[in-house]
């Protein structure tokens, strides 16, 4: 049951994709994130899309994969699009009956701004699906590096990140198994009112904070006995490089910004 | 009751990058009162096999039958049986969670919807099953207990519910040997007492060939071997290939057989080799003599 939750949602690959810097990979996330903002029309969207598209191919990830990234946000975007549609104004009314009021232009955003959360949910799933929680915060350490020189945490945030990520899928494990271990003694998390449900919680956060706990202590024990002092001075495992391949996805990337910057003068 | 498992197939995060079938084909039926010895290699599927005894986990394929009922039933009650099939998973104190022994062991026979007499009825009847002091302990945290005391509390929590089979999931892991023998102790109790058909889970040979009837041997999501401790004992070579092992009796007499003793077969109880080296040793004196 608790299989369905994909946090960790990478999917183990060797394409180019996913041979990338995952610095590059961040960075020109971010880049196509932006590239989304500037969207002026659903051409503008075909684009976008047709770009990811090729991109999940290259991957060779299969595209459902993508889809099912935006399914845990589907009411939000159902909401953003009832919002904008029975709450915007506009010229042109579509349909009048009693207190419901559609126009043209309602429609048009309720639709553009669906589609900009859906692209902007699809876009990261694509960076998360492709490279692994470690390569990202990696990176994430990487790219932060330079903001220590004014007291900025890089190292010490990357390791609590890296220390997180590492514990959930054992958190989640050890929640199922407790689940289950409370479900063989008769427990009942799946029926009753939101009092009774949160009630039904108890038999299952107990145990798992006291272990949380136990598993913490252990850690940092472990850490301290092999003399862990921080991030200075370390050396690394993995060393990043960027490659011909990040040179070529960035060229690839401003591509697709200036086809995108082009859609706006032209459509916008 | 009889427990039916028929051609049980389950396949872990199917249709994903990760797709595993943990369990091919397992069929075996437990009747009433048996002892049964469940042994296999870390991941061989024995523990996604129990769960699915008291229908936690659904099969791909494949029936569980309980008194029979189809575990897969959806109209089936679920409570009722859990109630039959009483589960004690691997680490069990892992479970404990309330302010006192006593309220945890009553958590289970609170859900079954007793009235307080019963349900104390049922806690007082628990911990003495398990050995626990219900005067000194019943009103202490949870979380003061020992190591091998928890692991009691939380069987009790499971007994507390009457099952009339009871699976425990490696019932000694990371006990210290003075605990693992205190459970062992109270599982034999139990099966000789009251008579309950239980089912335990083990990768040590030595728990199973002291205690079990019969013995289930898993290996890669398969049954491989199925009969009693003399019949599965005896195939050491294809235990071995599997990267399990044969009891230390068993050994033993092997090795005294390679030295030239005469051991008599399908050896493989502590009992029943005391008698043996027994007789050898008075042999030697007598031949020091």
């Amino acid at each position: 049951m608790l299989n369905d939750i994909t946090l960790g949602q990478y999917f183990p690959g060797t394409s180019p994709i996913h041979r990338m810097d995952p610095r590059m990979k961040l960075i020109l996330t971010i880049i196509y994130i932006v590239g989304v903002f500037l969207v002026k029309s659903f051409a503008g969207y075909a684009v976008a899309f047709l770009f990811l598209y090729l991109i999940v191919r290259i991957a060779e990830i299969p595209f459902k994969y993508l889809i099912k990234g935006v399914k845990p946000l589907r009411f939000i975007i159902i909401f953003t699009f009832l919002l904008n549609l029975f709450f915007l104004t506009g010229e042109t009314p579509l349909l009048d009956i009693g207190p419901v009021h559609l126009t043209r232009e309602a429609l048009f955003n309720a639709v553009y701004f669906s589609l900009r959360l859906v692209f902007l949910v699809m876009g990261t799933s694509v960076l998360t699906l492709t490279t692994s929680p470690v390569q990202l915060t990696d990176a994430l350490e990487r790219l932060l590096h330079p903001l220590q020189r004014f007291h900025f945490p890089a190292h010490e945030l990357a390791m609590m990140m890296t220390i997180a990520l590492r514990f959930i899928p054992t958190l989640l494990d050890e929640t199922d198994k407790i689940q289950k271990a409370q479900m063989a003694r008769g427990a009942d998390f799946e029926s009753g009112n939101l009092i009774q449900r949160a009630k039904a919680m108890i038999p299952l956060l107990v145990p798992l904070f006291v272990s949380s706990f136990r598993r913490a202590n252990d850690l940092a024990m472990a850490m301290e006995a092999r003399c862990y002092r921080g991030g200075d001075h370390r050396t690394r495992l993995r060393e990043l490089r960027y490659t011909r391949l990040d040179a070529v996805a960035a060229v690839v990337m401003c591509g697709f910004i200036v086809v995108i910057i082009l859609e706006g003068r032209i459509f916008g | 009751m009889p427990l039916v498992v028929e051609n049980l197939n389950h396949i872990y995060m199917k249709g994903g990058p990760y797709e595993t079938q943990a369990l091919h084909d397992v069929s075996f039926t437990i009747r009433d009162g048996e002892f049964v010895g469940l042994i296999g290699h870390t991941g061989s599927g024995k523990s996604t096999l129990v769960q699915h005894l008291n229908g936690l986990l659904q099969p791909d394929s494949g029936r569980v039958l309980v008194d029979g009922t189809d575990l897969a039933d959806k109209t089936a009650d679920r409570k009722q049986i859990r109630c039959k099939v009483g589960l004690v998973f691997q680490y069990a104190e892992n479970q404990l969670f309330e302010e006192t022994v006593e309220k945890d062991i009553a958590f289970g026979p609170k859900n079954l919807g007793l009235d307080a007499a019963e349900v104390d009825r049922r806690v007082r009847e628990a911990m003495r099953q398990v050995a626990l002091d219900y005067e000194t302990i019943s009103q202490k945290s949870v979380f003061e207990l020992s190591g091998g005391q928890m692991r009691r509390a939380a069987i009790a929590g499971v007994l507390a519910m009457k099952p009339s089979v009871l699976v425990l999931d490696e019932p000694c892991a990371g006990l210290d040997p003075h605990g693992r023998e205190e459970i062992l102790g109270l599982i034999k109790r139990l099966h000789t007492e009251s008579g309950a058909t239980i089912v335990m889970v083990s990768h040590s040979m030595d728990d199973v060939a002291q205690l079990a009837e019969r013995v289930l041997v898993m290996e890669k999501g398969r049954l491989v071997m199925d009969g009693t401790p003399e019949e599965v004992f005896t195939r050491g070579e294809e235990l071995r290939s599997m990267g399990l092992d044969v009891p230390q009796v068993v050994q033993l007499c092997e090795q005294l057989r390679a030295r030239g003793y005469e051991i008599p077969e399908r050896i493989y109880r502590m009992e029943d080799i005391r008698e043996i080296l027994l007789k050898i040793l008075k042999k030697g004196e007598h031949h020091a003599q």
